[in-house]
């Protein structure tokens, strides 16, 4: 038992004793039992936890999580003289403030003014150029998973090495191979630029394509405000509980395909967990065979997997993480079927 | 020196308000030259919340916050025990010195170890904690007649229990009775550095823009300072009852300290950590019973009456209950750590008062009796104080 002094009594520091000492205990007894009742009153149906009546700022962060999640960014394509296509993007590293939580502003560093930046999708077999503008005030790079040169792989070092702010360079390589792949700044300190934004999903589809669904990508990250590399704020598309205020429409019957991709830092593993259904799950996206039917995936940091299902009855559906302090900490949604 | 001021023929009060203008000009210029080497502070704002408060109810915590640093603080978000959680309040910046308050929803379980992090406005985390649940009780009549029956528990009923070793005090050799003031001077130091030290550690967990540990200097200063004019006009109203007044020192010291502990049994009380109960105060109870030997020793060769000594226990005795009050109804912990320090500067001055009481036939006051008694004071508060942290 921890030490007992009058000083520690003010701190209450001591684990309490159910003391038959009635000589003071007597009216403390009373009223106990409501306490266990849970708080009912919640402003906003038990959803979101934030404080009531606040919410994130989507237009001065130049983003909403709603949009986010379906938006897929195809770039521009002209013929290459070999009848290749050749597909183009431009991400510039920009310092930005983003709002990550209502009433939270965080020094982000981010790609085109975004978390994470624009998912890249290509088609297998494509050859991809990367333009890169540092307009941050550090250095940084992008390195892409896949298959490519050496030189291309954005780390220090090698090929262009890091980009010194004002500096631009061009990555190229072939889109391969076919699945769920991410991109993310590879200058030291790692964690630091990775967990302060600058990642996003990159996937190539591949050749024959895949079967029509309704598509969306999920990147799960987190938000260290406090600099104490521990996150505050847990999230999938960076701001959490968005999608339990609003919440992701689906449609009954139909496919339902999430590109499920795990950027945190900080914290080991992350993990998806679908309501009221099982999913087929294909780590990497690179087998077409699904590894499991599940409805809890367990992801690394920097490890991602594509899951499918359909919604065999109409309502709504919660999807979290199944670390429940992430849940809690603002990492989960609902998808709202009819 | 005279003759120079004379001879400028300069009014005293001219003379006294010059510096003072020049005082005014300096800041003047400098603020009007935008200070200097100063100018604009850099960096993240200086964000510090002291938590001076802390109640819970069925279903919330509320905390009471005070903005300790020199920038405005926004409480955007609270996160209790990793969970992010619905609260009112504390809607606007809290300014520097500022008060809010917060009421988080949260179904907490008695007993049971919360972490309350306030997350501000630039994502900076301000964490309280709650080492074991207990519903605040309310303050409504019936507990503070409760604090009451607690103060008169340990402190007036000890005291006064204490005051019947006078009877035996009167048949003992005076040898013996300069011993047992020695006693009392051990009783006393023990209690001092005990009050300073707990003042101290209740200070650094208050809000630092009250001066924090400097508080508890400050309330001993000026318990000191007071002390020593009551006894200064007491001797000049009463010389030759020298054991009166000195009882009464004792009696108004002990007084003090006994507001201190009586502090924290009301605090200790709303933050639940009295659930531990009866034992405790048994234990705060028999520690004080020593007091009272304290306050009829130096009385011991007089003739007294029975009111005298029952008002000497109650000034000794009573302001137990009157602590327990402030501590249940007003807790901050800037207010305890003044409290505390305030009994600690009484109590030095009563032992600088009762050293001379200790001389021998020969004049020294350290001699082997006294250092034994002295001793042996410390040893017995010692050995009390571990029925408390038992």
């Amino acid at each position: 038992m921890a030490e007992l002094t009058r000083r520690g009594l003010i701190a209450g520091g001591v684990p309490l004793v159910a003391a038959a000492g009635a000589l003071v205990h007597g009216s403390a007894a009373r009223g106990h039992a409501a306490q266990h009742g849970h708080a009912g009153a919640h402003g906003n149906g038990g959803h979101a936890n934030f404080r009531d009546h606040v919410a994130v700022d989507h237009v001065a962060n130049g983003f909403d999580p709603h949009e986010l999640v379906r938006d897929f960014d195809w770039g521009t394509t002209r013929r290459l003289p070999t009848g290749r296509v050749l597909r183009e993007w431009t991400l510039n590293a920009i310092d930005k403030e983003i709002e990550v939580m209502p009433g939270v502003k965080f020094a982000a560093w981010t790609y085109n003014g975004r978390i994470p930046g624009p998912t890249l999708r290509a088609r297998e077999g494509e050859r991809l150029r990367i333009t890169f503008n540092n307009g941050s005030a550090h250095p940084h790079t992008i390195h892409f998973h896949g298959i490519h040169p050496a030189e291309m792989d954005g780390v220090p070092g090698i090929g262009a090495g890091q980009i010194e702010p004002g500096g631009s360079t061009v990555y190229e390589f072939d889109a391969l191979p076919a699945g769920l792949h991410l991109y993310h700044c590879h200058v030291r300190p790692l964690a630091e630029h990775i967990a302060k934004g600058l990642y996003g999903a990159f996937i190539v589809d591949p050749e024959d394509g895949r079967e029509d669904a309704d598509e969306l990508v999920m990147v799960m990250n987190g938000f260290d405000t406090n600099f104490d590399r521990a996150n505050e704020v847990y999230a999938a598309n960076t701001v959490g509980f968005a999608y339990m205020d609003r919440p992701i429409t689906a449609k009954l019957g139909e496919l339902v395909r999430v590109y499920i991709v795990n950027v945190l830092e900080y914290d080991l593993i992350n993990s998806f967990h679908l309501h009221g259904n099982l999913f087929d799950y294909y780590p990497t996206g690179t087998s077409r065979t699904p590894a499991e039917l599940t409805d809890t995936v367990m992801l690394c940091q920097g490890q991602r997997g594509i899951a499918e299902w359909r919604f065999a009855h109409p309502g709504q559906y919660m999807f979290h993480a199944h670390q429940s302090e992430f849940t809690e900490l603002g990492w989960q949604g609902i998808f709202e079927v009819s | 020196m005279g003759a120079v001021t004379r001879s400028l023929r300069v009014p005293a009060w001219v003379a006294g308000l010059v510096p003072l203008l020049l005082v005014a000009a300096a800041v003047a210029v400098f603020a009007a030259l935008d200070a200097p080497g100063i100018g604009e502070r850099v960096g993240p704002p200086v964000e510090e919340l002291a938590v001076e408060r802390t109640v819970l109810a069925p279903g919330s915590i509320e905390l009471t916050l005070r903005n300790d640093g020199p920038d405005a603080v926004t409480v955007a978000q609270v996160v209790v025990n990793d969970a992010f959680a619905q609260f009112e309040g504390a809607a606007q910046p809290i300014g520097r010195l500022q008060t809010a308050t917060v009421r988080v929803q949260q179904p907490w379980v008695e007993g049971e170890a919360y972490e309350v992090a306030l997350v501000t406005a630039s994502g900076g985390t301000v964490v309280h904690e709650i080492p074991a649940a207990v519903e605040t009780p309310h303050a409504d009549a019936g507990f503070f007649g409760l604090m009451a029956l607690l103060g008169v528990y340990v402190g007036v009923i000890p005291v006064a229990l204490g005051m019947l070793w006078l009877p035996w005090l009167r048949r003992i050799p005076p040898a013996w009775l300069r011993v047992l003031m020695a006693l009392t001077i051990g009783l006393l130091a023990f209690l001092g550095v005990d009050a300073a030290f707990e003042g101290f550690e209740l200070a650094a967990e208050g809000s630092q823009a009250f001066g924090g540990a400097a508080l508890v200097l400050v309330g001993a200063g000026v318990a000191y300072l007071l002390l020593s004019g009551v006894s200064a006009w007491l001797s000049r109203r009463a010389a030759g009852a020298s054991g009166t007044r000195l009882a009464l020192l004792i009696a108004t010291g002990i007084g003090l300290h006994n507001l201190g502990e009586g502090v924290a049994i009301g605090a200790a009380y709303s933050a639940g950590a009295l659930a531990l109960g009866a034992f405790l105060v048994v234990g705060f109870a028999l520690h004080n019973t020593t007091e009272g030997l304290a306050i009829v020793a130096p009385i011991a060769r007089q003739r007294t009456t029975l009111p005298r000594l029952a008002a000497l226990g109650l000034l000794a005795g009573g302001p137990a209950v009157l602590g327990a009050w402030i501590g249940a109804g007003a807790y901050t912990p800037s207010i305890a750590a003044l409290l505390f320090g305030f009994g600690a500067g009484a109590i030095v001055q009563v032992i600088i008062t009762l050293l001379p009481s200790l001389r021998d036939d020969d004049g020294r006051v350290l001699h082997p009796g006294a250092v034994a008694g002295m001793l042996g004071g410390i040893g017995l508060m010692f050995a009390t104080g571990l029925l408390v942290a038992a």
